[in-house]
């Protein structure tokens, strides 16, 4: 019980979200492009981590399906911030497994022009440490 | 020698449980000139102030210290008991140990230390009280009400009966306010105008009432009993005196491209324009932002075929002052126009309204006669789709932090009217949580669920864009834990209300004091709802919160109450905790009066005994005109040679509540 307490704070410390402000009005789950790909939605996210119900969150495809448009956190009345939740669980997932998903000397060589640079910002935020 | 009692409050736990009122009471005792310290669970009630009564009376108290609840609650109980027993009012001082100490303290040890020292405070200071006594100051028996919609329509009409004089001022060339615009009203669904035209002739109409249409307040000096207001009539440009409400002019003006503001900018009215039939007072006025004669110098029409020659293209703005013993805030709300919105298209497509157009859209008097046509293309809309709250329980920089508490009702009214009048109709409605906390309200949501079929989905909207002509809706349906799309021809958003914009200028004006989001507040949350902390100030309607229409009257009628009661009176008790200067000390500088928020202080010249071979010698010193002095303080903290003080607050008295804490 503890060690999932443990993991709840950290994901909270690490997003720096505090999800008891939701109001689960909804909006980011009606914003998200995301939300047939993830079988976990953003809203769910947020009630999930509060719960400590976090395994299943780790276990899920929806970590990597998330555009991390930040859709969602633009649009949240609240300020709840989903989609820093959302990082933290996958953040969680990285780093148990000691490895990154992407090394930055592995760039260059899947550069490509057309590539927008919000792209490579993106993926750093998603698959490394 | 001063004999002082000391008198400790347990408050019942709200004390007691953090401070140990009996070493509170045991310090007290041994400090100079204290004969009496004793302690009691409700100093405030009567046996506890009959406790007071009796030990003023056995022990010849000349001074007396309550440590207990902050004086705003129970100074004047405290006040009045040592009168009764023959003490002079303001020889009683309150060392607050609850608001100060228990409640914001956990340890009893640090508590119970520095209850000790506020109470040794106020033992200092009391030593040095002298008795005062309150002068009286006139009432002027007459109102004003700023704002007239329902709720200043209201307090004027019950203030009116009971034989008071009132004004009501209203920026608007009518009033009315925003109930005029609505079309039926929940949970009863009877017509807005029905209801409200009866109070608006009556208003018009009333012996004691004078309307001051199209004005505004410019200043406002004084205090409780004894305003004196400067307002502003802005010039219709039309005599009011001469004009019969033929309306012809408004028929004729060839300038009919403004919009209408009365129908939410959704068709357009002539330069000259009566507001909507019912308007009071029945008489037009020229925007001049509009007119061609204003812009040009050329047209003249309406001048021509007024056959009352009522308009005046001469008529300036007029500005009238008035003495009122009573000032009511009456001055509603607006609802936000959701341009901040991006993702709901609000401003992109002429079909997302606001809930406030929707009314407009459905009344018969409105742009389209009262059929139900989208603004795009005048189609009856078949798809409808309602979103609740919007800017309404965030926390984001889009939003409003509080529940604007009618639009979960007006939403059911909506969709119960719409498919009342066409029932082929589709109706969605968004919500967070469905609020319907009043008497037949949860019914009246029920009845659009059970009865007329209404589909609420508890979820809200992520984005609005156009495909093939149709509004895509896409939100979530929580219970349902999809997302779904929706086409529609038509989407409501039932957006935020804010206060007026100009309530936080009149509220500078009148020293009232605000919350956060521009609304009004009370002098006490619970038990002084209707007053404002300002004396003689008081509110009604929305601009004290939002409420709807039953609740707006109830309001209005209590501040009403509160108004008479004012009124009734032949004179106020002042405040003897007034400023006064020292004519040894003043020099004249005029600092004071600068700095005095009520223009109280004056100067004179006066002659002054001399030694040397002049012997007179004139000097200019302050005086304070102790009927308007509220004794707030500023001009003694202003004077650079110490000649003003505060009676009551003087400086040696607060000097010693700082040596006898520091001590
Ligand atoms: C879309 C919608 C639908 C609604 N439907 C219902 C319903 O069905 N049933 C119901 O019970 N309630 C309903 N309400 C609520 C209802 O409108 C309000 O409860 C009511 O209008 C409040 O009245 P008021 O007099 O306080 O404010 P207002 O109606 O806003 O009146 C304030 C007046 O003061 C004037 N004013 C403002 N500032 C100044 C100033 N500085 N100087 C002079 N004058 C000034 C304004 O011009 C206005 O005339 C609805 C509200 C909305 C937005
Ligand atoms: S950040 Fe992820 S969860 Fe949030 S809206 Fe974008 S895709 Fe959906
Ligand atoms: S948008 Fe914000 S408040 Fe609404 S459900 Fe999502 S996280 Fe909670
Ligand atoms: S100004 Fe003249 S024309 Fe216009 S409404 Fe009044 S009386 Fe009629
Ligand atoms: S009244 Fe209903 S729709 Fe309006 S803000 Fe409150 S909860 Fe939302």
């Amino acid at each position: 019980m503890s060690s999932v307490n443990n993991e709840r704070e950290e994901i909270l410390r690490m997003s720096g979200v505090d999800p008891t402000k939701c109001m689960k009005c909804g909006k980011c789950s009606g914003t998200c492009p995301a939300f047939d790909a993830m079988e976990y939605h953003p809203h769910q996210f947020v009630s999930m981590v509060n719960k400590g119900n976090i395994e299943p969150l780790k276990q899920s495809n929806a970590i990597w399906q998330c555009l991390s448009c930040f859709a969602c956190m633009e649009r949240c009345p609240r300020d709840v911030k989903p989609a820093k939740l959302i990082e933290a669980v996958r953040l969680t997932v990285i780093r148990e497994q000691g490895m990154n998903h992407l090394e930055s000397e592995n760039v260059p060589c899947m550069l490509d022009p057309e590539l927008p640079q919000q792209a490579i910002v993106s993926a750093f935020r998603k698959y490394s440490k | 020698m001063h004999k002082i009692g000391v008198f400790v409050c347990w408050c019942g736990s709200n004390i007691a449980a953090t401070v140990d009122v009996k070493a509170v009471a045991e310090a007290a005792s041994k400090e100079p000139c204290v004969v009496y310290a004793t302690d009691y669970q409700y100093m405030c009630s009567e046996s506890g102030q009959n406790l007071i009564i009796d030990a003023i009376k056995e022990h010849n108290l000349t001074g007396v210290v309550i440590c207990s609840c902050s004086p705003r609650m129970h100074e004047t109980t405290f006040r009045k008991a040592a009168q009764k027993a023959g003490l002079n009012p303001y020889m009683v001082e309150i060392a607050n140990i609850r608001e100060q100490c228990s409640w914001i303290h956990k340890d009893m040890a640090e508590a119970t230390a520095k209850a000790i020292v506020l109470a040794r405070a106020a033992i200092a200071k009391v030593q040095l009280n002298k008795p005062l006594i309150a002068g009286e100051s006139e009432v002027t028996k007459r109102c004003l009400v700023i704002g007239g919609g329902i709720a200043g329509i209201q307090t004027a009409l019950d203030v009116a009966e009971a034989g008071f004089p009132v004004d009501i001022v209203e920026k608007k060339p009518t009033i009315g306010g925003k109930m005029a615009q609505l079309d039926k009203t929940f949970p009863t669904l009877d017509c807005a105008a029905c209801i409200l035209t009866p109070r608006m002739v009556e208003a018009g109409a009333h012996e004691n009432i004078t309307l001051h249409t199209y004005s505004e307040v410019e200043e406002v000096s004084g205090f409780v009993g004894n305003f004196t207001v400067k307002i502003r009539k802005k010039a219709r440009k039309v005599k009011m005196d001469l004009c019969t409400g033929c309306g012809l002019c408004t028929e004729k003006c060839p300038m009919k491209k403004q919009p209408n503001e009365f129908n939410m900018g959704l068709d357009k009215r002539g330069a000259i324009y009566i507001p909507f039939a019912q308007a009071v007072p029945k008489v037009p006025v020229i925007d001049v932002e509009a007119c061609l004669k204003f812009k040009t110098g050329k047209c003249g029409i309406c001048s021509k075929v007024c056959t009352a020659g009522a308009i005046d293209y001469e008529q300036q703005d007029e500005i009238i002052e008035q003495k009122y013993g009573a000032i009511v805030l009456a001055t509603g709300f607006d609802q936000i126009k959701p341009t901040k919105f991006g993702e709901l298209g609000y401003s992109q497509y002429p079909d997302v309204v606001t809930s406030l157009e929707y009314e407009r859209l459905m009344n018969a008097a409105g742009p389209t006669k009262g059929h139900l046509l989208r603004p795009s293309d005048g189609k009856p809309p078949k798809e409808i789709v309602f979103v609740q709250c919007v800017g309404s329980r965030g926390q984001s920089c889009r939003d409003k932090s509080y529940c604007s508490k009618v639009c979960c009702m007006y939403t059911a009214k909506h969709a119960i009217l719409t498919k009342d009048h066409y029932p082929d109709t589709n109706i969605h409605v968004f919500y967070i949580d469905e609020r319907t906390p009043g008497k037949n309200f949860d019914e009246f949501y029920r009845r659009a669920v059970e009865q007329y079929g209404v589909d609420y989905i508890k979820g809200q909207v992520g984005k609005v864009y156009e495909e093939n002509g149709k509004l895509m809706v896409q939100g979530s349906d929580l219970l349902a834990n999809e997302q779904i799309t929706l086409a529609a021809d038509m989407v409501v958003l039932a957006a935020a209300i804010e206060p007026d914009k100009t309530a936080r200028s009149l509220g500078t004006m009148l020293t009232a004091s605000m919350d956060t989001n521009d609304f009004f507040t009370e002098a006490h949350a619970k038990l002084r709802p209707v007053e404002s902390p300002t004396a003689g100030v008081f509110l009604s309607g929305m601009c004290q919160g939002p409420k709807d229409i039953p609740e707006t009257v109830s309001q209005a009628g209590a501040a009403a109450v509160k108004v008479i009661g004012l009124l009734t009176k032949d004179k106020l008790l002042g405040n003897p905790c007034v400023a006064h200067s020292d004519e040894m000390l003043c020099n004249g500088c005029s600092q004071c009066a600068r700095v005095c928020p009520y223009g109280a202080i004056t100067y004179v010249d006066k002659e002054f005994r001399v030694p040397g071979p002049k012997r007179v010698e004139t000097r200019r010193v302050a005086v304070v005109n102790e009927a308007v002095c509220q004794g707030c303080g500023a001009c003694t903290v202003t004077c650079p040679s110490t000649a003003m003080d505060l009676k009551g607050f003087s400086n040696r008295q607060i000097m010693s509540e700082v040596d006898a804490i520091c001590k």
